[in-house]
């Protein structure tokens, strides 16, 4: 009993939020990671792509349930998802033919690149901002819980309760099917070989025929897809707040380069690996071990590794011990 | 004619104090920010005692004030001083209303008010450390200090026979003081803190916090933060997560959004904030209810009672300058003298003017200890049947 008390506190707080929490970090490294590997450049802008393409959904969420459209018990915003996917698409092709054509034409060397998509996320950054305001915003409805603690509790006996939000099980489910046909994408048609090729080699994948305007505009789109889901998802297990994707640019760079950057599989590895460090660092083990120890063994103090208000500082810390001693990342990407 | 128009407006301007011009008074809270929800009624009450007062027509020589707003952003210092700096030198306020958050009126006092010289009464910044500041006698507070509020969550606790509860506080002056200040009287009524720990604001994701909290357990999970911000995320995730179900609200927390969103969801839960019961609270409830804003919303009391202090003293001192109507801020709010409730202000400005006394007791039982801050009343509240209802006041 004692056991299933503590794997239950465990999953209940450190699985569960983990698994939400690494699914929407590897989406979004799955965006940094497709563009560093394809235009080659770091993306900065990639967090205030996420709360654009999350901002255009919100909008047409708070109009779908003006209108009474709803899915029962599944949160409206997914049918609003498509819709703030095709958003985004605009946003960042306009973005690429006004802005990263003219430096790509240039053969501008990828630093450049860099310091302009920090513009550009100043910008996108404001665009949001001023549409939706700097506050939280709601726009979840549906049902609340898959399991409820006080159900799980009720229906075990356990007294340990397991909640898990529907949010947590819709975030698993996306990015699963995401990322599968990702893969099938770059894997098995000719669009998505012809971008591998392009990453690759250039020069070869110019020499056979591969017209470089249409990958990069291929990226772009599944790029703006992938932001807008993760952007959506995180949104919708959290809140919608136009500063907190700001603040994930950071564990996104972090989990995109420790799977290493330009390798889609490792982004996702890396996801994991930032999310559940920083859970299970700043964890507190006192429940769980004194459910495993016998009574006189267990913890008074909080066994706790790092106090919560570093967990941002666990990210940076991975970061640099990978880029010390793999400069690859785990998985062999480029070295940045 | 461009000349004579110049002209007149310097002799204005040179004679201006001669005549019978607008005093003006600057209100700066924190219209933006965490406790942005709580800053219109706060406003709404200082206005109402300077309406009061204006229609009275007995301040000074007839004399009417004028109020300017300055925003402190709650927790942005640099905002906080660069508006008292306006107010006080582009728009010449003489006295301030204000500041709403603790650090925020901390770093006002010590970079704007002292150096101008400028009187600075705060409904709400109730943080310890301001009792001991060197505030050269123009630093008051119409709210009691933190210290007190300690104090009083750890009896409503024990006397609902809770013995151990987790803490966690928003990461600044007031979240760590009030923090501090209650483990320190809880533990001592022989109370047990099991975690005090901070939680930072404008996150979207706490459950790493809440985690922490729920393994170190507790029968209840005291929020000391703001429920624009952090207080709301904190309580969603513990909620979520089942870790807690009955929470402890302080005054940051206390307002019309937390029964909005939280009264039924934390059904048994809760809280104080400065309050005061009796005929003043009453009066002011109903002078609120004419002008149309919620009395019972947190500081809103406190804020009619300092801008109210304020012009009394003015008119005690006859002066508008605060370095002559400081010292008298003493004399207006307490004893000897006839009590002054809200309502009252016209005849206690006839009062002074006659060279009588008052004792100013206003909306919040008003009484100035040493330090220029007052002894305190707190109401209890708690949620029941979806609602936010009084329990009692201490």
């Amino acid at each position: 009993m004692d056991f299933l008390n503590a794997i239950v506190a465990l999953a209940n707080y450190v699985l569960v939020p983990g698994i939400a929490y690494g699914s929407q970090l590897a989406l979004g490294a799955l965006g940094v990671t497709l563009i560093y590997g394809i235009l080659r450049f770091s993306n900065f802008a990639h967090g205030d792509t996420m709360a654009f393409g999350a901002m255009v959904t919100v909008l047409l969420t708070w109009w779908f349930q003006s209108m009474g459209v709803s899915l029962g018990p599944l949160p409206t915003a997914l049918l609003a998802l498509p819709f703030g996917v095709l958003g985004c698409v605009f946003m960042l092709l306009a973005t690429d033919r006004a802005v990263y054509r003219f430096y790509r034409e240039k053969k501008a060397k990828p630093v450049i690149l860099v310091i302009v998509s920090m513009g550009v996320m100043f910008i996108m950054n404001g665009i949001v901002r001023f549409i939706v305001g700097p506050d939280d915003q709601q726009f979840l409805d549906g049902e609340r819980f898959l399991i409820s603690a006080r159900t799980f509790k009720e229906m075990t006996g356990l007294n340990e309760g397991l909640a898990i939000k529907s949010t947590q099980a819709i975030t698993l489910v996306t990015a699963i099917v995401v990322v599968a046909l990702l893969f099938w994408f770059l894997n098995r048609t000719r669009a998505g070989k012809s971008m591998r090729a392009y990453s690759d080699n250039e020069d070869l994948a110019l020499l056979s025929g591969v017209n470089p305007e249409r990958v990069v505009m291929l990226t772009w789109i599944i790029v703006a897809a992938l932001a807008t889901i993760a952007g959506v998802l995180y949104g919708l297990d959290k809140s919608f707040k136009p500063f907190t994707y700001f603040q994930l640019l950071l564990p996104i760079f972090a989990s995109a380069i420790v799977g290493g950057l330009g390798n889609p599989l490792g982004a996702i590895a890396g996801g994991f690996v930032i999310a559940f460090s920083e859970v299970t660092i700043t964890y507190a083990w006192k429940k769980v071990l004194g459910y495993l120890m016998p009574d006189n063994l267990a913890p008074d103090g909080l066994v706790q590794l790092l106090s919560t208000d570093y967990k941002f500082a666990v990210s940076f810390v991975i970061l640099l011990i990978v880029l010390l001693f793999k400069p690859t990342g785990l998985f062999k990407g480029q070295s940045v | 004619m461009k000349k004579f128009l110049m002209a007149t407006a310097a002799t204005a301007l040179m004679a201006g104090s001669a005549y019978a011009e607008d005093v003006k008074l600057g209100i700066l809270l924190g219209f933006t920010g965490p406790l942005e929800s709580l800053s219109p009624n706060m406003a709404a009450g200082a206005k109402l005692a300077i309406a009061e007062i204006n229609e009275s027509g007995n301040f000074m020589d007839g004399q009417t004030i004028a109020t300017v707003e300055g925003d402190t952003g709650c927790i942005d210092a640099s905002l906080a001083v660069a508006s008292a700096e306006r107010l006080i030198t582009s728009d010449g306020v003489k006295g301030i209303i204000g500041g709403m958050c603790s650090g925020e009126t901390g770093a006002v006092l010590q970079n704007a008010a002292i150096p101008n010289g400028i009187v600075m009464i705060s409904p709400s910044a109730t943080s310890p450390a301001l009792s001991t500041v060197e505030d050269n006698g123009l630093f008051f507070r119409t709210s009691p200090s933190d210290a007190r509020q300690g104090q009083v969550m750890a009896d409503i606790l024990n006397e609902r026979g809770i013995s151990e509860v987790a803490v966690t506080y928003t990461n600044n002056d007031y979240g760590k003081g009030l923090a501090d200040a209650f483990e320190e009287a809880f533990t001592q009524s022989a109370g047990t803190v099991t975690l005090n720990s901070a939680h930072e604001d404008g996150k979207a994701d706490y459950s790493a916090e809440v985690g922490a909290l729920a393994s170190a357990g507790g029968e209840v999970l005291v929020v000391v933060g703001y429920i624009d911000q952090g207080g709301a995320g904190v309580i969603n995730a513990a909620l979520d997560s089942g870790a807690f179900d009955t929470f402890m609200y302080p005054d940051g927390m206390v307002s019309e959004t937390l029964e909005a969103n939280f009264a039924s969801a934390t059904e048994g839960s809760f809280g104080q904030h400065p309050n005061a019961p009796g005929d003043g609270a009453e009066r002011f409830t109903e002078m609120s209810k004419d002008a149309g804003f919620d009395s019972t919303s947190a500081f809103s009391a406190e804020s009619y009672d300092a801008a109210a202090l304020i012009l009394l003293a003015m008119q005690a001192a006859g002066s508008t300058d605060p370095s002559d109507y400081k010292d008298k801020l003493m004399d207006v709010a307490n004893a000897p003298g006839e009590e002054i409730l809200p309502g009252d202000l016209g005849k206690a400005l006839q009062i002074l003017k006659d060279g009588g006394e008052i004792d100013y007791v206003g909306a919040a039982a008003v009484e100035f200890v040493g330090n220029g801050e007052t002894a305190g009343s707190y109401r209890e509240i708690e949620m029941k049947d979806g609602k936010m209802v009084t329990v009692g006041y201490r």
